[in-house]
């Protein structure tokens, strides 16, 4: 498996353009994650979010733009950026009529992971999933869904996380195993963007915030300066919506 | 190296046989409709021993032909719906491996198909079809199915009218190796020699081996949103 380069950005952006037809979706953007950052955005319905952590997975391809994944170009080497990237999106990426045992086994093939099975034990634990390890996930409730796919996402050990509203369908107990889990190997070269719309949960998780409008992202600001009330407005500015 | 390589092909394969197995949502009915084709021909031709001989190759490469359609049609589309795709997408292999992995699932599917018809076909056109020679050109023919099916199959998933769409796009392109299936086919049945059989079969083999090397190349374009 890659090992990230610690003389480069987590993730670095340039001039990322995307269009759906003839509806440009993401503009020009810019961005810059360092490492040991975690990096909240958020966003409008329709703004870009979902499209920026899909173009950023190399799962939709940019019309143009630069995009390195810890110094690694997407155009070029999106096999080993897959490596150290995990992935959490609206979709859970599972097989319902496969357990949640082998869901994960499946992924640990796929990523040639070798002591595959203490993974899955970790993983299912750090996602309170242990007792449910034979059973389907077809059967699951969707919160229980939710959380397997956090863990799917967190089997390799990637170094970086992208996390496309990963609240979603999340009771309190699992949101505090999500922050546990990311958190387990902070401080190391670890870094998280995550498009959230839910203001107290992004803010309780992030070391910088950012506000992403039209495809481009309109504001940034560091966590230890920030004034919640004087977000939101400016949130309301650029997106004409409440936070 | 090759293990990295073949690894990750046989998982995704394992993982479409388990599922199939689990759901059993493709083989069902494409075996019940391959027996449908198979019982109304029969009927509908009142097959004596002659006219079997003559008409058995194409109604049998008829019913492969258009069961396998049913479940090519299934293999990207399941994945498509649950957006287990993208899944499939963000693992570190190449596309080349989840194409080679998808085939290899899709021809084992369609291997049981046929196996499961060919005592069927046996019984109501009294004819044996275990033999050697059929069994190759089934194995040859199949796998070219697979490699142009799956291609196609993943891009039809992305469109509206994805059960048209494969059917269009799959026959002209695989007609060549379901005229030499035929004919092989035939040759067996008339007691054509290995010579004659092994050229039908060099020719599949040949297909084969152009679809795969062009289909791997197109499913890159075809995952392409």
């Amino acid at each position: 498996m890659s090992q990230p380069s610690r003389d480069s950005l987590a993730i670095k952006v340039k001039g990322l353009s995307k269009a759906f037809g003839r509806t440009g979706v993401l503009r020009n953007l810019d961005l810059e994650v360092p490492w040991g950052e975690f990096l909240a955005i958020f966003g409008a319905n329709g703004s870009g979010k979902t499209t920026l952590i899909r173009t950023l997975a190399s799962l939709t391809r940019p019309d143009s733009g630069q995009i390195d994944v810890a110094g690694l170009s997407s155009r070029r080497e999106g096999e080993k950026i897959r490596t150290i990237i995990g992935v959490v999106t609206h979709n859970i990426l599972l097989y319902e009529e496969l357990t949640v045992y082998e869901n994960l086994k499946f992924y640990g093939r796929m990523f040639a992971l070798k002591d595959v099975d203490q993974r899955i034990n970790d993983a299912v634990g750090q996602m309170g999933l242990s007792h449910r390890m034979h059973q389907r996930v077809r059967i699951l409730s969707h919160g229980m869904q939710k959380r397997l796919s956090i863990a799917r996402a967190l089997l390799h050990h990637p170094s970086i996380l992208l996390l496309d509203e990963p609240e979603s369908g999340l009771d309190q107990e699992a949101l505090g195993l999500l922050q546990k889990a990311i958190g387990i190997t902070k401080g190391s070269l670890r870094a998280v963007l995550m498009t959230t719309h839910n203001v107290e949960y992004g803010l309780s998780m992030a070391d910088r915030v950012a506000i992403i409008a039209d495809g481009k992202i309109v504001h940034k600001e560091s966590k230890e300066t920030l004034d919640v009330a004087g977000f939101r407005n400016t949130y309301l500015h650029f997106t004409g919506s409440a936070l | 190296m090759i293990r990295n390589f073949l690894g990750p092909i046989w998982a995704i394969a394992w993982k479409d046989i388990l599922l199939e197995i689990r759901t059993k949502e493709i083989v069902t009915p494409v075996v019940v409709f391959a027996i449908l084709v198979v019982v109304i021909f029969n009927f509908a031709i009142e097959p004596t021993p002659q006219m079997v001989a003559a008409v058995a190759p194409g109604i049998l490469w008829v019913a492969f032909t258009f069961a396998g359609i049913l479940g090519l049609n299934r293999t990207f589309s399941l994945e498509k719906d649950k957006g287990s795709l993208d899944g499939l997408m963000l693992c570190p292999v190449s596309r080349d491996t989840i194409y080679f992995g998808k085939v290899l699932g899709s021809y084992l599917f369609m291997l049981a198909v046929e196996a499961i018809m060919l005592p069927v076909f046996a019984v109501l056109f009294n004819l044996s079809l275990f033999l050697p020679e059929v069994i190759l050109v089934a194995a040859t023919a199949t796998l070219g199915f697979a490699a142009v099916g799956t291609v196609f199959s993943a891009m039809a998933a992305n469109t509206r009218s994805r059960e048209i769409m494969l059917p269009v796009l799959f026959f002209p392109i695989a007609l060549p190796v379901v005229i030499a299936a035929v004919e092989g086919t035939a040759g067996t049945l008339r007691g054509d020699g290995w010579s004659e059989i092994g050229r039908w079969v060099q020719l599949i083999g040949v297909f084969d081996v152009i679809f795969l090397v062009v289909s791997g190349f197109a499913f890159h374009f075809a995952l392409e949103e």
